[in-house]
Order: C-alpha cells, then sequence, then structure tokens
C-alpha cells in the first residue's frame, strides 16, 4: 500500500526534479559532473569473505552498470555489509575482485578508491562545520582554499542546505544531517556511492522525503551507487535493480518487479513482499502452466516454473495476498474467516483453511465488498497463472 | 515541579566532604597566607614576597621548577598519545594488557619505583653495564642527578595520570568517522590531525594538567633522582621550613609557586576554550 504512495510522489517529485536539475541545478561545475554522468561499472567478481572458520559471503557476482542504483537487499547478518566494506576498501575479501570501470581495485586502499560513503550514523566530523564537512574529501585532495569552498557551496545548495554551512552536524535535525553526509560523499565526484542503511535512523514520514531525494540526488550526480538496506519497500522502490542476499549468498539479482512477481526461491519470495507458504503436490503441466494440488483441497495453476519438478513432488506454493479473492461462489478453496483488517484502500482477511497457518487474503476496498465477520464462512479464488511453486524443503 | 526531581541530590549529601574540606584544606590555606605575611623583622607584609621575587636564584628554582613540569608532560605526551591510540583500537587482550601495563605502576609505591630507577640510571646500573660490555662507552653516563633522568623517572611514574584521560577520550571518537576520513581520501597522519587530534583534545588537556600538577610537585622522585644537585621548588620549600626553619619564608614560596602552577593550568585551560565544541558531539 505504501508502495503506491511512494510511486506516486516518485512519478510527481522526481520527474519534475529531474527536468529542473537537468537544465537549472547542474551549471558551471557542472560540466565535469555531465562528463561523469555515464557512472562507471563496478563489477564483484566471485567474491567470497570469510571471518576466521566463518563464511560471510559466499561466490557472489554481481555486474553493475553505470549510473545503476542497486540495492543489497537481505536480513541482518546476510552479509550485505561484508560486501559494502569490501567494495570501500575497509575489508579485504578472501576470494574474488572488486572491478571499477575497468580498473581492479583490490590493492588500493580505502583513501584511494573514489568511493563515496554515507554511513548509518551519517559519521559527520561533530568539531567541523557543515561548509567544513562536505569540503573534507577535497581538502584531502589538496583542492585551493576558494575551489573547496565554491564546492562546497554548490554541494550544500544542491542539497538544499545553502544556508547551513556555518552550523555545526550537532545543530541540524537528523534529515539535515543526512544531506550533509550526502554532500560530502558526492563532494569527491566517486566513482561509486555506498549508501550503508542511510534512512534507518529516520522517523517514518522523513525517511520517504530523504529516500526520494536520494534518488533525484543520484540521478543528477550519475553515479553508480550501492544501497545496503533491509528494508525490502525501500529497495524496491528506490532501486533499478535489488540484489537479494541470503546468509552470504545471492539469491537473486533482478529487477524491483521481476524480484516481486517472479521470485527464483522460496527466501526471496517469502523474505520480499508477503506470502501465504502453502504445501501441495505437483500434479503436472498443461498449456495453462504448472497444475499443483494444495493439501488444502483444490487445484492451483501457477507461474512457469524456473526449474522443472517432477510430477509427484511435494512442493510449496507460494500465493501473495492479492493473488486471492474471497467469492460466495461454491467453487475454490474453503474456509473461514478469523479476523478481517480494514487498512485504508485494502482490506485483509485471515483465514482459516485446513490445519496450516490462516491464508491473507488483501483485496481493494472499493467493490471487494463489506468486511465479513469472524466465523463466516468463505470461498477462496486463486488468480491462475501468478503464484510461484519451489520444490519442498526435505 | 510539584514532585521532587528524583535525579538530583540535596546540596546537603556533600556536607560532609565541606566540612573536611574547609577544616583541612581551605583553613590551612588561609593560615599559610596569613604565615606568609609575616616579615623577617616581626612585622606585617609583603617583604617575604619581595625577598623571593626580588632573588634571582629563587625565581630561577621556580622557573626550573615549571620548566621541568613542561618537559615531563611533552615526554608523557609523546610517549602516551600513541600507547593509547594502540590501545583504544585494539581489541581483546592486547587492550587488557595495555591497561594492566599502564595501571600497575600505581599500584607501587612512588619510593620504590624511584629507587628502581636509580638501579637502572647509576653509574653502575642496568644502563651503564650493558652499554660498557657493549663497547658503546668508555666511562659511564651520568644519568642519575641529571634532568634527563629526572624527566624520565617522573614520565613513567606519571604517566597513567596520561594515558587514561587519553583512552577515555579516544574511546569516545566514533570508529566510523576515521573510516569516514580514510574514504574521504585522507591518509592516516591526516586523519589522526584532522579528526583524532582535536577530538581528543579535552582527555589531553585534562592529562597534561593532572601530570604537570603532579610532575612538578613530585618531591620524592625529584629528591632521590635529582639529589642535592638540582634543587625544585618542593625541595626548597622542604629546605626553608624544615631545615632553616623560615616558615614565613617557605609560605611566601607556597603562595607563589601555587599561583605559578594556577596560571600555567590556566594556559592549559585557555588551550582547551580555544578548540571548544570539539568535545560535545
Amino acid at each position: 500500500m505504501r508502495f503506491l504512495q511512494i510511486g506516486i510522489r516518485f512519478a510527481i517529485i522526481v520527474g519534475s526534479k529531474i527536468d529542473a536539475a537537468g537544465t537549472t541545478t547542474v551549471t558551471p561545475s557542472g560540466a565535469r559532473n555531465q562528463a561523469q554522468a555515464e557512472g562507471r561499472s563496478v563489477v564483484l567478481d566471485g567474491i567470497t569473505h570469510r571471518y576466521g572458520g566463518a563464511t560471510a559471503v559466499e561466490a557472489v557476482n554481481l555486474d553493475i552498470r553505470g549510473g545503476e542504483l542497486v540495492s543489497l537487499l537481505g536480513p541482518s547478518g546476510c552479509g550485505k555489509t561484508t560486501l559494502l566494506r569490501i567494495v570501500a576498501g575497509f575489508l579485504r575479501q578472501t576470494e574474488g575482485r572488486v572491478i571499477v570501470g575497468d580498473q581492479v581495485i583490490d590493492a588500493l586502499p580505502p583513501s584511494r578508491r573514489a568511493v563515496g560513503i554515507v554511513f548509518q550514523n551519517y559519521a559527520l566530523f561533530p568539531h567541523l562545520t557543515v561548509a567544513e564537512n562536505v569540503a573534507y574529501g577535497l581538502a584531502a585532495r589538496g583542492a585551493p582554499r576558494a575551489e573547496q569552498a565554491a564546492e562546497a557551496k554548490r554541494l550544500l545548495e544542491l542539497v538544499q542546505l545553502g544556508h547551513a554551512g556555518g552550523r555545526y552536524p550537532r545543530q541540524l535535525s537528523g534529515g539535515q544531517q543526512q544531506r550533509v553526509a550526502l554532500a560530502r560523499a558526492l563532494a569527491i565526484r566517486p566513482a561509486v556511492l555506498l549508501l550503508d542503511e542511510p534512512f534507518a535512523a529516520l522517523d517514518k514520514n522523513l525517511r520517504l522525503d530523504m529516500q526520494i531525494e536520494v534518488k533525484r540526488l543520484q540521478r543528477v550526480a550519475g553515479v553508480t551507487t550501492l544501497l545496503v538496506t533491509h528494508d525490502q519497500e525501500e529497495a524496491l522502490s528506490l532501486s533499478d535493480r535489488v540484489a537479494v542476499l541470503s546468509n552470504g549468498r545471492l539469491e537473486q539479482f533482478a529487477a524491483p518487479t521481476t524480484v516481486y512477481d517472479a521470485p527464483e526461491s522460496l527466501f526471496v519470495n517469502t523474505f520480499v513482499g508477503s506470502a501465504n507458504a502453502v504445501p501441495g503436490v505437483m500434479v503436472g503441466q498443461d498449456g495453462n502452466g504448472p497444475r499443483i494440488a494444495l493439501d488444502a483441497g483444490g487445484e492451483v495453476v501457477a507461474r512457469p516454473l524456473a526449474r522443472p519438478i517432477a510430477p509427484g513432488s511435494r512442493v510449496t506454493l507460494c500465493l501473495r495476498p492479492e493473488h486471492l479473492r474471497l467469492t460466495d461462489g461454491q467453487d475454490g478453496i474453503a474456509g473461514i474467516v478469523e479476523m478481517a483488517l480494514p487498512l485504508g484502500p485494502t482490506v485483509v482477511h485471515e483465514v482459516r483453511v485446513g490445519a496450516g497457518r490462516p491464508l491473507k487474503i488483501a483485496e481493494p476496498r472499493q467493490g471487494g465488498g463489506a468486511l465479513r465477520p469472524p466465523g463466516t464462512p468463505v470461498r477462496i479464488a486463486v488468480a491462475p497463472g501468478l503464484a510461484s511453486a519451489f520444490p519442498a524443503a526435505a | 515541579m510539584a514532585l521532587p526531581d528524583v535525579t538530583t541530590y540535596p546540596l546537603r549529601l556533600a556536607s560532609p566532604l565541606a566540612v573536611f574540606f574547609a577544616a583541612f584544606f581551605a583553613a590551612p590555606l588561609v593560615a599559610l597566607v596569613g604565615l606568609s605575611l609575616r616579615g623577617a623583622d616581626g612585622g606585617f607584609g609583603l617583604s617575604q614576597y619581595a625577598a623571593f621575587l626580588g632573588d634571582g636564584f629563587s625565581l630561577g628554582v621556580l622557573l626550573g621548577t615549571l620548566w621541568l613540569g613542561l618537559k615531563v608532560t611533552a615526554a608523557c605526551l609523546v610517549l602516551g598519545l600513541p600507547l593509547a591510540l594502540v590501545a583504544t583500537r585494539a581489541g581483546g587482550w592486547v587492550r587488557g594488557l595495555i591497561i594492566l601495563a599502564v595501571l600497575t605502576p600505581l599500584l607501587t609505591s612512588v619510593v620504590i619505583r624511584t629507587f628502581a630507577w636509580i638501579v637502572i640510571l647509576g653509574r653502575q646500573g642496568v644502563i651503564n653495564s650493558l652499554l660498557s660490555s657493549l663497547g658503546l662507552i668508555e666511562t659511564p653516563l651520568r644519568m642519575l642527578y641529571a634532568e634527563g633522568g629526572l624527566v624520565a623517572a617522573l614520565a613513567q611514574v606519571q604517566m597513567p595520570l596520561m594515558v587514561l584521560p587519553l583512552m577515555t577520550a579516544l574511546a569516545r571518537i566514533d570508529p566510523s568517522l576515521w573510516d569516514a576520513s580514510e574514504a574521504l581520501g585522507a591518509g592516516r597522519w591526516r586523519t589522526f590531525v584532522r579528526v583524532t587530534l582535536p577530538l581528543c583534545l579535552p582527555g589531553l588537556i585534562a592529562g597534561s594538567v593532572l601530570t604537570f600538577a603532579a610532575a612538578i610537585s613530585g618531591f620524592i622522585t625529584q629528591s632521590l633522582i635529582g639529589g642535592g644537585q638540582m634543587l625544585f621548588m618542593p625541595g626548597y620549600i622542604y629546605q626553608q621550613a624544615i631545615a632553616l626553619q623560615n616558615w614565613p619564608f617557605a609560605a611566601a614560596m607556597s603562595v607563589i609557586f601555587l599561583v605559578a602552577v594556577l596560571a600555567v593550568v590556566l594556559g592549559f585551560n585557555a588551550l582547551g576554550r580555544l578548540a571548544r565544541g570539539y568535545a560535545q558531539t
């Protein structure tokens, strides 16, 4: 439901601001910026990392195009932060290569990688003013003072903090501090921008504004960006492509809608979005797709399989709540309503079917009819060709 | 504000300590100042102060003592800062070992530590016998009863006073600031000068004040390592008061010494104020 909101606000805000930025914001010193607007590709080639005996990251391959925004999405401990620290150079991977543009950067220390990082806690220098923070990287490169000041001013204006250059970080709000951190990272004209859970510390409304802002700046700067997050909405709404990680392995690397609509593994299907995982048996294929008989009764036509499953095998079928409809007819799976949750534009019913966990069913409220009180017997219709089937775990 | 604030305590809880301070610190100090105003002829006035400040030898002792304090403070800083940095960045047992090594001297009597330095620095001491057996020197080096040896001994004795506040200040620095500095292109040295040093300044100043105060008043170490050759204010005051029974002059010296030390401490604090804002995060 929040996707919809984000999507709409994106369409309105990002669209208009990029147009504006393309013609107005990127001025004199923007010449170099536009040269860089191509962005450099980033390739993670067979990255494996072990801490002592434990493997944090296992043979991860990612091919990120120049200017792309890619999310590393996964639960905590999945290895996403390890990957980020490897790209930044704070960690040296056990195996594999990191290639930026056409250069292998494994031998470079962090200070020479031209990687801009926005830390989760922003890591602004508390003893320096906002302008000094932004100019820090330029000073480290030995830029003349006048150029440092001019660049800091330009970037602070880009993040709409032109007035705050003389203040100290602690005098700013969380969202403003994040803008400063972003300006500071962009000031060094990074080949790659790394964002480490940058929105986690912001409250919900501010988070949405900042997500839009970051997306806008990333487009304007055209910089290849890696966003580490455990928040799937954030990953889906901001990214060009999402890399889903679990236990140090890359589960899927695809566009957000592909990850959501055509998950390649049970983990991806249940981690991204919500899903009812129900047990069943593979019946066979026909022209419409694989047919699965549910233990709870009824037969469902699933999405074409990624890997073939032999008829007769046990499967887990993932039904997203919006794939299901409540009907009053005689067809479909029989169940009893346990709970009805009106969530503004949608209504979610929890329906007990057989012995397993109750199924969640999400319907638009308009046209979906009235709430059904607990205890109402209902039938559930399944939209054909949308659900994903995976071999059942042994 | 009808309810009492549970996070503050009534001031009267501090009254036992206040009485103690009044009786054993403030009152003697007032008596000392009073005593210092007694002239050699039994009259009342500033003649003792005039005598001290007009005497080149006495002024030399005062300045030499303050200079000694600065040298010891500098030595502690140069040796202690890297140690504190290593201890803060190291984890686990390395850190524990460094803290133990820093703290252990505090558990030993100053007299014993000082005698250990006599054994190390003496004419037939550890260093001299090692150097001569290696054939590096013909005659023993003079380290005992010399200022270099005294600075070394005082620095070792006062080291915890410098290292502990520094470690506290360094531990408060968010480690991601170092990562941020490096990622922005700063090398290690630049990161140290621009980030680490300014942010640990409060600890550095606290450590310096403590070290300085302890070094200039380290009567035992000054007397035993310095011997009779070098005279510093504590020994000079002791001489006047105990050996010569010149109490009014000793009192005036004490007051002058106190004022001079306060001036130096205020100087340290002024340095800290220059960096105001650094402490808060």
